[in-house]
């Protein structure tokens, strides 16, 4: 199923919440779309165009529109809210927190462009904290897809699942790390590549970019990185990070996101509490983005398959003395 | 100091319990087919506000001075304008009613228990740990409560949600009555869903801003001026009036007649915090403080039991016999 090589053009995960959504809502009349002025780009005029009395264009309101939200969700209505990742949950957090997440309702955040790879709209735009904000909310499932078709997938699994949800997708076309639209999230982390040295666990844009960092370890390091792709990162399937985890004894988390809060944090707290080994981050430090192509930002934060590959092997070099033996093996979980 | 108007406080027992109110007529349902006259209703507010200081008295916290200036609003509403059923709170055809200011929680309460959406005793659970009432409305804990609220702001927009999904349900007699605070007012976000439901032509949608000029830290003149709320939501595209929050005729009429406008309707109701208490009618100091002891808490019942009694035989007397 993995492949480094890309089957069929890049696309954008955005489109897939663009494509799914108009799917899912020809199939089931109680979902309506939401969006806050910005339906072109998140791709939720698909829907609009398609169902104009189902599809609300609140302008530039993002608090009304996540609330109005909880009032159609209260009323039979299967809600989706589409804006920048940044008001999604920046703007609108006590909106989203209150009517969505606190009344368990089933409304489905679709918040797009997320991270620094929007580019040239630089920091007031770039939205790297919130995976941090949405994971912390309780009640809320924080879903990073890798690829467009696993985003369509996420749209599909977002409408069979009741709780609250945030999904981030992007701005730019990016390699196919699915061939096709897989059946299922699964239990939200794949196993795309074996390994037993260390493992690459990676979210969203960053999945293909850690597929590559794996070649390349392997290659001119002779390194065998088994690479995690993990799209739902909470609930987090914590039982399949440590198989790997108790496996490798070794992992470097990558996210076009904070370190803090975001999946780095993820893995460690089920590390640190159940299988103890050191876990190294690719990631924003304390500091906003900038302004770019959304590949020049990527670059310029490292947040590229050189920036893991060279993340790991730092932690490589440290493994013997950071690392102890296992305290239990891969038979213990 | 309070001597002169409770001699025996000694035996004025401890508020712990909900006594009964005396002679609860009209019924605690309303009657099919005879809707509450202004009268009725307006004994029926003293009742809701005697539930609320006792509520109050035994949670010692919550908002009882907002409560008490909301009690004729919501009282008009769920004794006679609101379409509801208490035996079926699902009714998917009910009106539905948001109380964006959700400090005011214990007057809905209130108004629930004395429908029979849960026992009259659970008001005393009160803001207590594992009771079904929360500081807040919270939908998902008390039957009766379509949107949890609290945060000021957000009910408007949450009404205006209910109100597009009701539309597209077909569900035209159903109307959305969201009744907001000053407070609520000084949030952006009401004027985000002031601007939202003309746009959208939610027509089955009122808003009664319950206007009582008193917030947390002084008169809202001194911290956040508001000025003249209904020429804001007139200016917004709401058919608009302006009514004495506490005049039962002119607040049921005001309601009754929003239903069937063609365009959102706001309701400005002019209103004194605490109403019904003297000691606390538009008095600064009280919003959210422990203000209800038990000392406060038999002053304010004597004088809302003797305006209950009033009340109740003005209307024993000029009922026909």
């Amino acid at each position: 199923m993995a492949s480094t090589t890309a089957p069929g053009e890049p696309k954008a995960t955005r489109a897939a919440y663009g494509d799914a959504l108009l799917a899912l809502g020809t199939e089931h009349e109680e979902i309506v779309a939401l969006d806050a002025d910005l339906a072109g780009s998140t791709q939720s005029l698909k829907f609009g165009k398609e169902f104009p009395d189902r599809f609300f264009n609140v302008g530039a309101a993002e608090a009304n529109m996540m609330s109005m939200a909880c009032g159609l969700a209260a009323t039979g209505k299967v809600p989706y809210c589409s804006t920048f990742a940044i008001f999604a949950s920046g703007r609108a957090y006590d909106q989203v927190r209150l009517g969505i997440a606190h009344n368990e309702l089933k409304v489905r955040i679709g918040a797009s462009h997320g991270g620094v790879s929007l580019g040239e709209d630089g920091a007031s735009h770039q939205m790297i904290e919130d995976i941090a904000l949405m994971r912390a909310m309780p009640k809320m499932q924080v879903i990073v897809p890798a690829d467009y078709n696993q985003a369509y997938a996420a749209v599909q699994h977002s409408w069979k699942n009741p709780e609250p949800m945030y999904m981030r997708f992007g701005r730019p076309s990016t390699p196919q790390v699915y061939e096709e639209v897989p059946e299922s999230l699964g239990d939200g982390v794949d196993v795309l590549r074996e390994g037993k040295d260390i493992s690459l666990i990676a979210t969203g844009h960053m999945v293909w970019r850690a597929l590559e960092a794996a070649e390349s370890l392997e290659r001119e390091d002779g390194v065998e990185a088994e690479v995690l792709n993990v799209s739902i990162i909470k609930p987090l399937a914590s039982q399949t990070v440590i198989e790997s985890l108790a496996k490798t004894g070794l992992a470097v988390t990558a996210e076009e996101h904070r370190v803090v809060g975001g999946l780095a944090d993820a893995v460690r707290e089920v590390a640190a509490e159940q299988h103890p080994v050191p876990v190294f981050a690719v990631g924003m430090g304390d500091e906003f983005g900038i302004s770019g192509t959304g590949e020049a930002c990527m670059e310029h934060f490292g947040l590229t398959a050189r920036g893991i590959a060279d993340r790991a092997r730092e932690a490589l070099v440290l493994k013997p003395i950071v690392s102890h033996p296992p305290l239990h093996g891969p038979e213990w979980v | 100091m309070e001597a002169a108007r409770l001699p025996d406080r000694s035996t004025v027992p401890a508020v712990n319990h909900l006594r009964p109110v005396p002679d609860p007529k009209p019924p605690a349902a309303p009657i099919e087919g005879e809707p509450a006259s202004i009268e009725e209703l307006e004994r029926w507010a003293t009742v809701l506000r005697i539930d609320c200081v006792r509520m109050l008295a035994v949670a010692k916290s919550g908002h009882l001075d907002s409560s008490l200036s909301s009690a004729d609003i919501l009282t008009a509403l769920y004794h006679r304008v609101l379409k509801h059923d208490p035996k079926n709170p699902e009714w998917p055809a009910r009106d539905r009613f948001v109380l964006s200011k959700g400090h005011a929680a214990p007057i809905q309460y209130a108004a629930l228990a004395r429908h029979g959406y849960f026992p009259l005793e659970d008001l005393m659970g009160l803001r207590k740990i594992g009771a079904q009432l929360q500081g807040h409305p919270d939908m998902n804990k008390t039957p009766g409560v379509e949107v949890s609220t609290g945060s000021l702001g957000q009910g408007l927009s949450m009404s205006l949600g209910i109100a597009l999904a009701l539309r597209l349900d077909g569900l035209d007699d159903s109307h959305v009555f969201c009744v907001l605070s000053d407070g609520d007012c000084q949030e952006g976000q009401t004027w985000e869903a002031a601007t939202a439901a003309p746009h959208f032509k939610a027509s089955n949608i009122t808003a009664i801003v319950d206007y009582n000029h008193l917030q947390t830290d002084g008169t809202t003149e001194e911290v956040m001026d508001i000025g003249n709320m209904a020429a804001k939501f007139a200016a917004f595209g709401w058919d608009t009036v302006e009514i004495d929050g506490h005049d039962m005729g002119a607040v049921v009429e005001a309601l009754e007649r929003s239903r069937s406008l063609d365009r959102p309707a706001a309701i400005v109701a002019q209103t004194t915090k605490g109403k019904g208490v003297s000691t606390m009618e538009g008095r600064f100091g009280f919003h959210g403080k422990a203000a209800v002891s038990p000392e406060f808490a038999a002053d304010a019942l004597a004088e809302l039991e003797e305006t209950l009694e009033r009340q109740t035989s003005e209307l024993t007397e000029g009922a026909p016999s």
